[in-house]
């Protein structure tokens, strides 16, 4: 029995934390890598974050595009800025999941209007799921929302909509 | 209709504003996306789940906007802005609001 309390008060903690250790790592890992590979697609199509842009060219089409996703931090993650809270400093390992939610949600919303010639004005939001139980503050995840206007500039065949599905 | 979140629709002339309109929905999460969520919250990754549940109310919240400004007489809906906050225990607020305008072919 005593055994058994042993297990479950220390062992069953540790062993979280390994797996999430283990999985978290290769999913981040894994996340990073097709991150980049559609951030090199897509690298040709400028976002500009400013109202106004320089362009000789007319704007035959304007519309609204955006792209969000819910990240979460694993136990591991959560345990390591548990223990940065005593201590203060830079806490990277969330660090990278802000970095992985922002850059999703850009590519997500890129990928809304995978045709457009441009996209104009982007701003980001940020909010924090979290929920109240009875051990205390949860954290639920992190929804990161980019949006910005996409445009199209006139070309000969001018018959683009923003047809893909949002998210 | 068109929306943007810049001042006017590029290549296209604002003839008349409406004023503002805004739409919000607030949404709560349920049990089994919860169950889901708790244990991608282990290993971390994206609760697609939350993700799509958010969208819809996103959704949501962008045609009740549409709806004012189509009853206004507007054709398109600019300065969009979207701000999202978590209300209390699990449920969260959308709000999305812009200007009501009549736009022309820039001619």
């Amino acid at each position: 029995m005593e055994v058994f309390i042993f297990m479950a008060q220390f062992l069953l903690p540790i062993m979280l934390i390994a797996l999430a250790l283990i999985a978290g790592k290769a999913i981040e890992t894994r996340h990073f890598k097709t991150i980049q590979a559609r951030e090199t697609a897509t690298e040709h199509i400028p976002i500009i974050n400013a109202r106004t842009w320089d362009t000789s060219q007319t704007v035959a089409h304007a519309e609204l595009a955006q792209g969000s996703v819910v990240v979460s931090i694993d136990y591991f993650k959560r345990f390591m800025g548990g223990l940065y809270n005593l201590v203060g400093g830079r806490v990277r390992s969330f660090e990278s999941v802000l970095d992985r939610g922002r850059r999703e949600a850009i590519l997500r919303m890129k990928a809304s209007c995978p045709d457009a010639d441009a996209f104009v004005n982007l701003r980001m939001e940020r909010s924090i799921l979290a929920s109240t139980t009875t051990r205390g503050q949860y954290l639920g995840g992190i929804e990161v929302l980019a949006y910005s206007t996409a445009v199209w500039y006139q070309r000969e065949d001018t018959d683009e909509v923003c047809t893909a599905e949002i998210g | 209709m068109i929306m943007t979140n810049v001042e006017a629709v590029p290549g296209k002339r604002i003839v008349e504003h409406y004023g503002l309109v805004a739409g919000s929905t607030v949404r709560a999460k349920h049990v089994g996306r919860d169950i889901m969520a708790n244990l991608k919250n282990l290993v971390g990754g994206e609760l697609k789940g939350y993700t799509s549940l958010l969208n819809d109310a996103r959704e949501q919240a962008m045609s009740r906007m549409l709806e004012q400004a189509q009853a206004l007489g507007a054709n398109a809906v600019v300065n969009v802005r979207f701000s999202t906050s978590s209300v209390a225990q699990g449920a969260s607020e959308l709000y999305v609001y812009g200007t009501a305008v009549l736009v022309e072919d820039d001619d």
